[in-house]
């Protein structure tokens, strides 16, 4: 059974009234301008205390009775073939419960997976390690990208080529608009490999039952369920069989989807060994082999008219993913500006380098730097303020006024006509356009439970790669039940759980909050059911707010929330809520804008960002407060790929040079600039809770405006990430 | 990690014929030998644990105005210590300078002077090169943006102390305790080219531990300043670093003595004679630093990725100059 009901969606000024219809038992959606009691308020990170204090178990702390700690030896060599591994010292050393090889015996680059151990304390399976002899034959590689391409490179994969297939899309004729353009440019643009550096590495705790067929692993993973399915697919079990726990998560950014090596190792040593084995990376091996973000060679060419219209964009793209595919940074070419010819190309080139994995809006921010860094070049060439360039070449309502309200946080008129100063030390700002998608997928369910007690859980099989996923969930719940969100606890981090999709894509909260609110909703009901009868009222006369559950046309019949708990039979009472399929809404994509100030060191290429403002759309805000924090770590990770991270391969040893902390520069505390953030509300309609992820959209346009901003202060574009001194020097022609 | 054992000595003399043994190491603040271990760099088979020694620890600025820092002093108390930062405001600036306010809690001076490179070849355990026991510096032909300017040939490393620049820059000497006695070295020859030894950077002999460093009283006309470059402003190494002590009579336009000490250029703490020559040839003003500038750099032999280096010291030495004079740049 299904209900009309009709939406006021859009943002001010630009509303429009959309009836869609939704199933009869979801709650209907919070309309625009709803006054809410919880939802849209600041509240802290309701397991902050935990984290902040060490009590949150995270994968690492885990330690079980009899635990073993396994350890895997990787190959030094970026390409061999393994002609025999001899495990028999290892096996032989006191402590060691579990040796095995692991069976692929072609090496593709330095830090594969070679063999693993499993013994009674982490020195001893390292020393284990050192006693595995292994005959490798070494073999010719290729770790640059350029070399790689040149028919006699050696070949990654045998006899195939290291050239990936060819993607295109083309919308007119690019060659027409450059031909009609009054101005046109033509540039490349390059970045680097970024790896994720997740502050926790990964790796699992695994354990079997007696019989060999339950197994538990405790993990450090983006996607419980896609864990279980993996390791039941590789352990032939049935994935009832298989239960996957991610209490807490340090950050995964797109590499930790799924059964990765180091969590089927640990499966395996546990079987082998008949105890649970935990296998935690070290900060090399993380670097080295759990995923990155590939490069990227982008060819560009525009082309404008006299109205500053682009007439032409063409983008001609190669990136390598190592030993992965995955290279691609078109996307934002194709749809952030209107333009009627429109031609891409894209190429992945095989490298003997580790995988990429998906991160972060895999291909965004690189196509982002391309894109926006060449509009300003265009902009400038043709003689036209950058900010109305992009007014001029956006469609999308909401951008526009997302361009207003920044440039108005920014003071974009004052500083972008102010001097550069006339010292070494020049200021320069930049504005770049953000997109994405984000409106979730159905397939989630939550249970909502209320004790006796008068406390609510709500139990979803999601997990939170940081975003404060337990608090926004007890947010829409306290919402939905008229409780303070401490009433609320969130249970998440178990496949036991109801099922929930991985926290990737921006699909959390969106996918999420929609069925922890129609669970919520359904246990309403039921306590509903159990007052009326106290309050001579029907169960539809009621509602639930302030912790009391009242007689709607006469308030004053009520009963606290905790006094009908206390009626309810037995110890609790539970509901379930799903995710119904997205509604027909107002626009499914996302804009979005960042500002960005520098400070240029014009003798020794030193780049500083100094502010930056972001205006990001992401439908209703939750709790600005964990939104706000997701903008900021966007941004910063934005920074870090703008000035710094490279994950930088040696040509002669065919090896990561800088697989550390120190040698991997990540923006440390003093490299923070001052963030302002603004959310600009849009009413979606798309679920019930409106909301709309922010994960990736946060952070696709920052190194843009960054690099945008170098290019104003110093008046040269720096077309390669990251921006070194070098680079930068080499750019103002110092060296 | 492999297994070892700490031992901590009664006493100075002990500790010297301990650590006279082979796969003893010395331990203090522990930051940089840790680490190495952590990476299998190397693998000591004892610490000797040197915290508890009384003759390494204490500042002291004597009535004579000379400084004493001893071994086991702190980056942290270094960088806070008034007097340091009134009269030795170089030693005090690359102290504070240094790593992050955790690790100036923990490291030593005489960890900070004897510490091991950064080069990320040397700390890879999956590379043997020339500093080990390979028979290759892989910087040359290979990565080498944060390698040696100056005289790195054979082994293109640079030293990493930002303390050793400034010490040197005032004039410190360092007194050392081994098998042999008592010995006491200008810190400028303490440091050696990989053209002596490319396994090692300092003329430290088995057994022998630095106690103190000793830094002359300074003439009231002497100013002085360290300054850095990094790519990051927490936490980062520096690209170039520059130490400057003069020496200029109250109202002279000439200064009449100058130290230059370069950091992060070369193999060794690179004190520039030349620049040195150029700062005291005539007054001092913006043009003369430039020209100083230009002398420290002259036999810069930069490699494939490190030419910006040559680019980024000269700037970083004027400037320091200036700063040092008490002149505004132009």
């Amino acid at each position: 059974m299904s209900r009309r009901v009709t939406l006021d969606l859009g943002f001010a000024g630009n509303t429009r009234d959309v009836t869609v219809v939704i199933p009869d038992d979801e709650p209907t959606p919070w309309q625009w301008g709803e006054r809410l009691s919880v939802v849209g308020k600041p509240a802290p990170r309701v397991d902050g205390p935990l984290k902040a204090t060490g009590a949150a178990r995270y994968t690492y702390d885990i330690e079980l009775p009899g635990m073993l700690y396994g350890a895997i030896l990787r190959s030094p060599w970026p390409h061999a073939r393994i002609r025999n591994i001899d495990l028999s010292a290892a096996e032989h050393l006191d402590g060691v419960r579990a040796v095995l090889a692991l069976e692929d015996r072609e090496i593709r680059f330095a830090g594969q997976e070679v063999a693993a151990v499993a013994a009674v304390s982490s020195d001893l399976a390292a020393d284990a390690l050192k006693l595995i002899k292994v005959d490798y034959e070494t073999m010719p590689f290729v770790v640059d990208m350029d070399a790689a391409m040149a028919d006699s490179a050696p070949r990654v994969f045998g006899s195939g080529s290291n050239v990936g297939r060819t993607s295109t899309s083309s919308v007119g004729n690019v060659a027409r608009g450059l031909e009609v353009a009054a101005n046109t440019i033509e540039a490349a643009y390059t970045t680097a490999v970024q790896t994720h550096v997740c502050l926790e590495t990964h790796g699992a705790v695994a354990s079997f039952n007696a019989a060999g067929d339950q197994l538990t692993v405790w993990c450090s993973t983006q996607g419980i369920f896609s864990v279980r399915d993996d390791l039941a697919v590789y352990f032939s079990l049935p994935p009832n069989n298989v239960r996957v726990v991610c209490e807490f998560l340090g950050g995964g950014f797109g590499s930790k989807f799924g059964a990765t090596p180091e969590m089927i190792v640990a499966a395996r040593l546990a079987r082998a060994a008949g105890v649970p084995v935990k296998v935690m990376l070290p900060r090399g091996d993380e670097h080295r082999s759990t995923g990155n973000r590939p490069n990227s060679e982008q060819k560009v060419r525009l082309g404008v008219d006299r109205d500053g219209k682009l007439t032409a964009i063409e983008v001609v793209a190669r990136g390598s993913g190592g030993i992965n595919g995955g290279a691609g940074s078109a996307d934002p070419f194709k749809s952030v500006y209107r333009c009627a010819n429109i031609r891409t190309e894209e190429r992945n080139i095989y490298t003997n380098a580790g995988p990429a994995s998906p991160m972060r809006a895999p291909g965004w921010p690189q196509g982002c730097f391309a894109l926006e860094l060449a509009m300003d070049e265009m902009a400038r060439k043709a003689g036209i303020d950058r900010l109305e360039f992009r007014r001029r070449n956006s469609d999308n309502p909401v951008r526009a006024a997302e361009y207003e309200i920044g440039a108005r946080a920014f003071g974009w008129a004052e500083k972008n006509s102010a001097p550069k100063s006339d010292g070494a030390v020049k200021r320069g700002v930049g504005v770049a356009s953000a997109e994405w998608h984000a409106v979730g997928v159905s397939g989630p369910e939550a249970q909502a439970i209320a004790h006796r007690d008068g406390s609510v859980e709500v139990r979803v099989g999601t997990q939170d790669i940081g975003t404060g996923t337990r608090t926004i969930l007890a947010i829409v719940a306290a919402e939905e039940l008229g409780l303070p969100v401490d009433r609320v606890k969130s249970e998440i981090g178990d496949t036991r759980f109801l099922f929930s999709v991985p926290s990737g894509g921006s699909l959390s909260a969106p996918s999420n909050t929609p069925a922890v609110r129609q669970a919520a909703a359904h246990l309403k009901d039921k306590l509903f059911r159990i007052a009326a009868p106290i309050l001579s009222a029907e169960p539809g006369d009621l509602e639930a707010s302030d912790g009391f559950i009242r007689v709607r046309t006469n308030p004053s019949r009520s009963l606290a929330f905790a006094d009908v708990c206390k009626r309810i039979p037995g110890d609790s009472i539970s509901a379930q809520g799903e995710r119904v399929p997205n509604y027909e809404g107002f626009r499914t994509d996302q804009a979005g804008c960042q500002f960005a100030e520098v400070e240029v060191d014009t003798e020794t290429g030193i780049v500083r960002v100094t502010h930056v403002v972001a205006v990001h759309d992401a439908g209703r805000i939750i709790d600005p407060l964990m939104a706000r924090s997701q903008v900021n770590g966007g941004i910063l990770m934005g920074i870090g790929f703008a000035l710094f991270e490279d994950r930088r391969m040696d040509p002669q040893l065919g090896i990561m040079v800088n697989p550390t902390m120190d040698d991997y520069k990540l923006p440390g505390s003093l490299d923070v600039p001052r963030i302002d953030v603004t959310f600009f509300e849009v009413a979606n309609g798309i679920t019930n809770t409106g909301v709309m992820g922010l994960g990736e959209v946060a952070h696709v346009a920052s190194a843009a405006a960054v690099a945008c901003a170098v290019y104003d202060a110093i008046g040269a574009p720096v077309r390669s990430l990251p921006m070194t001194p070098d680079r930068v020097l080499a750019a103002l022609g110092h060296a | 990690m492999n297994r070892f054992e700490v031992i901590t000595p009664a006493d100075l003399a002990s500790a010297s014929q301990l650590l006279a043994q082979d796969g003893h190491v010395a331990f203090a603040g522990g930051v940089d030998v840790i680490d190495l271990m952590k990476q299998g760099i190397v693998s000591p088979t004892a610490l000797v644990n040197l915290k508890g020694l009384k003759e390494l620890g204490g500042i002291e600025v004597r009535p004579s105005g000379e400084l004493r820092l001893g071994a086991t002093a702190k980056l942290s108390e270094v960088a806070e210590h008034p007097a340091i930062r009134a009269r030795f405001t170089a030693i005090a600036e690359a102290a504070s300078e240094t790593a992050t306010p955790q690790i100036r809690n923990l490291g030593t001076v005489g960890g900070n002077l004897l510490q091991r490179p950064r080069c990320w070849y040397f700390r890879n355990p999956d590379v043997n090169c020339l500093k080990k026991s390979g028979d290759k510096c892989y910087a040359f032909g290979g990565l080498n943006r944060y390698h040696a300017i100056l005289g790195g040939d054979p082994a293109f490393i640079v030293h990493p102390s930002n303390l050793a620049p400034a010490l040197i820059a005032m004039r410190a000497s360092a007194t050392i305790v081994g098998p042999a006695g008592k010995r006491t070295i200008e810190l400028e020859n303490f440091f050696t080219l990989p053209t002596v030894d490319p396994k090692r950077e300092n003329s430290l002999k088995p057994g022998e531990i630095i106690t103190e460093v000793i830094v002359p009283a300074p003439s009231a006309s002497v100013s002085s300043h360290y300054l850095e470059a990094r790519e990051r402003q927490s936490f980062d190494w520096p690209l170039v670093s520059v130490a400057i002590a003069l020496d200029r009579a109250p109202g002279a336009k000439t200064i009449h003595d100058a130290r230059v000490v370069m950091g992060a250029v070369a193999p060794v703490p690179w004190r520039s004679h030349e620049a040195e020559a150029a700062l005291k040839a005539g007054p001092l003003d913006e043009p003369r630093a430039r020209a100083a500038a230009k002398a420290a750099l002259k036999g810069a032999q930069p490699m494939s990725d490190n030419a910006y280096k040559v680019v980024m010291a000269k700037v970083i030495v004027r400037r320091a100059i200036m700063s040092a004079a008490g002149l505004e740049a132009a």
